[in-house]
């Protein structure tokens, strides 16, 4: 039942998402079709290009429209490249993958031993480091951290490429070497978000008093730590990587910008600077599903934490 | 704030003194950095700069020296006199987009906590508001509206409206259970001073430490707005400007990012830091967490 409420409780934000992306775009005033016609089009081709556009046709049919397409998987054409919009977001969809999950598995390899130590030794010096850090990772705007490790790695000492991006088919050193730094960029803020939530869940636990009895009959220090305490802060962790991944899609944006990347994110900038309106509207539309439907999936992974959770 | 203080900790200590506050570290740092930059922001013509918009051709991508104090970019423009202008344009974007989201937030918070309908509509708009990255909702607004300061200020707000609303209504909907707001309904509390009396001083505590991250997290957006071509209009001395126009150069000039980017790490650092301690100051439930 549970699963079956959280299920149908995203129908709502999905169809208010939908709205909000399609009127924003709907209401803008820059006008496509004058883009599309070049500087020198008489008001008759322009009329005749919004005409082919479906673009002079009232807001809720177009929204009817729209909407029943993107059912279908069909977002649209773009208008500068004249290309169906799906087809776009796919073929920029791996670089954007790739870069999101090496950004996921730092950030997780980062946060979990920082937040799991500074849990244990509350108060005192290595908790003050991994919190300072913590800060710092969140307050260090993401573009700004790209440029300096661009700087320390690539440029002073050459060790990883500048920018760019190669796919896993052109061998594993250049696909990582090309993936490392944006994906360490990004996953840095969202490392400091989850190093934060895993040590006041874990400093939640280890205060109950099963923590002591398994300390009493004793139990390692790690399998305390781990087998108990992080288990039972399992739940506020995952919360927090769900609700945190929506920093990692606005980072993508900036992030692959710094970087060079032919990802979604690039594709996303491009399309502002051309007011390409499907393409902006098919992308926001589909990353804010994509962190819906992560959100869903964590909170439905809660049952495999706690035994207590009823679906 | 006495009433705040002594109701969210239970065992009441007389209250907290403005000392307490500013004695705590971390916002004594913040606090420090704050005021520093907002000296730049408020005194930036009398504090040895020029016009941001002058443009030099002696200063033309010149790195920094005892002269030019942090170098020029690359139309010859003075670096160090479009940092301390950058101030002005990112504080008054935290400081806008915290004071008019807080004020919408807390209005709609309070309708939904009280108003049954309102939470039911109101709350299923701020789910799918809140679904959307907030880069990608402002980026969205930014096509529809134009860049300059004002819009960025707009779209930076909507994003960050639903999470106040959202805090508003669940301290709302908790508070309706506690004793003292029961025997205040009970005792017939006429509705507004119910409000006024019971209900806002203690949703102060949380909307403090929440307008302070709401702050941080609007300057880094303004900054990664401009960056990305979505944010103030180019001409503004903005750090994420300075930024976005230095990138293509980084290779032979990082001090055109190095600059802008250490004071906007900087003053978002401190926000952040004050968020921080007040969270601890105000509330130690919250310190846990």
């Amino acid at each position: 039942m549970y699963a079956l409420r959280r299920v149908l409780a995203i129908i709502p934000v999905i169809v208010v998402v939908a709205l909000v992306v399609f009127s924003l775009l709907y209401f803008s005033p820059g006008d496509p079709a004058l883009v599309l016609a070049g500087e020198s089009a008489t008001p008759a081709e322009i009329e005749r290009i919004r005409g082919a556009l479906g673009l002079d046709r009232p807001y809720l049919v177009r929204l009817t429209e729209w909407s029943f397409g993107v059912l279908k998987g069909d977002f649209g054409q773009s208008m500068f490249f004249g290309r169906s919009v799906a087809e776009l977001m796919l073929q920029r969809a791996m670089p954007t993958l790739w870069l999101s999950l090496l950004a996921m598995v730092f950030a997780l390899a980062l946060a979990l031993p920082l937040g799991i130590i500074a849990a244990w030794q509350a108060g005192r010096a290595p908790d003050r480091v991994a919190m300072g850090f913590a800060v710092l990772g969140y307050s260090m705007p993401v573009f700004v951290l790209g440029y300096l490790l661009i700087f320390c790695f690539s440029v002073w000492l050459g060790w990883l490429p500048v920018q760019g991006y190669k796919p896993p088919s052109d061998g594993l050193w250049p696909f990582l070497s090309h993936l490392i730094l944006p994906a360490l960029t990004l996953g840095v803020v969202y490392a400091a978000l989850i190093a934060r939530i895993t040590r006041s869940a874990m400093l939640e636990v280890l205060q109950q008093d099963y923590m002591r009895t398994a300390r009493a009959k004793g139990l390692g220090l790690w399998s305390m730590l781990l087998g108990h305490a992080l288990k039972n802060a399992a739940i506020p962790i995952m919360t927090i990587v769900g609700i945190g991944f929506g920093s990692v899609i606005s980072g993508v944006v900036v992030t692959e910008t710094v970087f060079n990347i032919p990802g979604i994110g690039r594709l996303t900038v491009d399309a502002i600077l051309r007011r390409d309106y499907p393409v902006i509207q098919g992308v926001v539309l589909v990353l804010s599903g994509v962190y819906v439907l992560i959100n869903l999936l964590v909170d439905l992974s809660y049952g495999l934490f706690d035994p207590r959770v009823k679906y | 704030m006495n009433a705040t203080v002594a109701s969210t900790t239970g065992s009441a200590p007389d209250g907290l003194s403005l000392r307490d506050v500013l004695r705590h570290p971390t916002i004594a740092i913040g606090g420090s950095i704050m005021l520093i930059m907002i000296a730049a922001a408020l005194l930036a013509p009398w504090l040895g700069t020029v016009d941001p918009q002058s443009l030099s051709g002696a200063r033309r991508l010149k790195p920094p020296s005892t002269d030019i104090w942090f170098g020029g970019d690359m139309v010859g423009r003075d670096v160090y006199s479009r940092t301390v202008y950058g101030a002005r344009i990112s504080l008054m974007v935290g400081l806008s987009v915290a004071a008019i989201s807080i004020t919408i937030g807390l209005t709609i918070g309070l309708l939904a906590g009280f108003v049954r309908w309102v939470d039911a509509i109101v709350m299923r708009v701020m789910d799918g508001l809140m679904a959307i990255p907030s880069i990608l909702l402002a980026v969205a607004l930014i096509a529809l509206t134009g860049a300059s300061v004002a819009n960025v200020i707009l779209a930076i707000t909507l994003s960050e409206v639903p999470r106040v609303s959202r805090l508003v209504r669940s301290t709302v909907l908790s508070l309706k259970e506690r004793p003292f707001v029961e025997a205040a309904i009970v005792v017939g509390t006429p509705f507004p001073a119910l409000l006024w009396r019971h209900i806002l001083p203690n949703t102060l505590a949380p909307l403090l430490v929440q307008g302070s991250y709401i702050f941080a997290a609007a300057v880094l957006t303004e900054a990664a707005l401009s960056f990305i071509g979505a944010g103030t209009p180019p001409e503004v001395p903005s750090w994420g400007n300075m930024i976005s126009d230095g990138r293509l150069v980084f290779q032979i000039a990082p001090h055109l990012v190095i600059f802008p980017g250490v004071a906007l790490a900087l003053t978002v650092l401190a926000v952040n830091m004050i968020g921080d301690g007040l969270r601890d100051v105000l509330d130690p439930n919250f310190r846990a967490r």
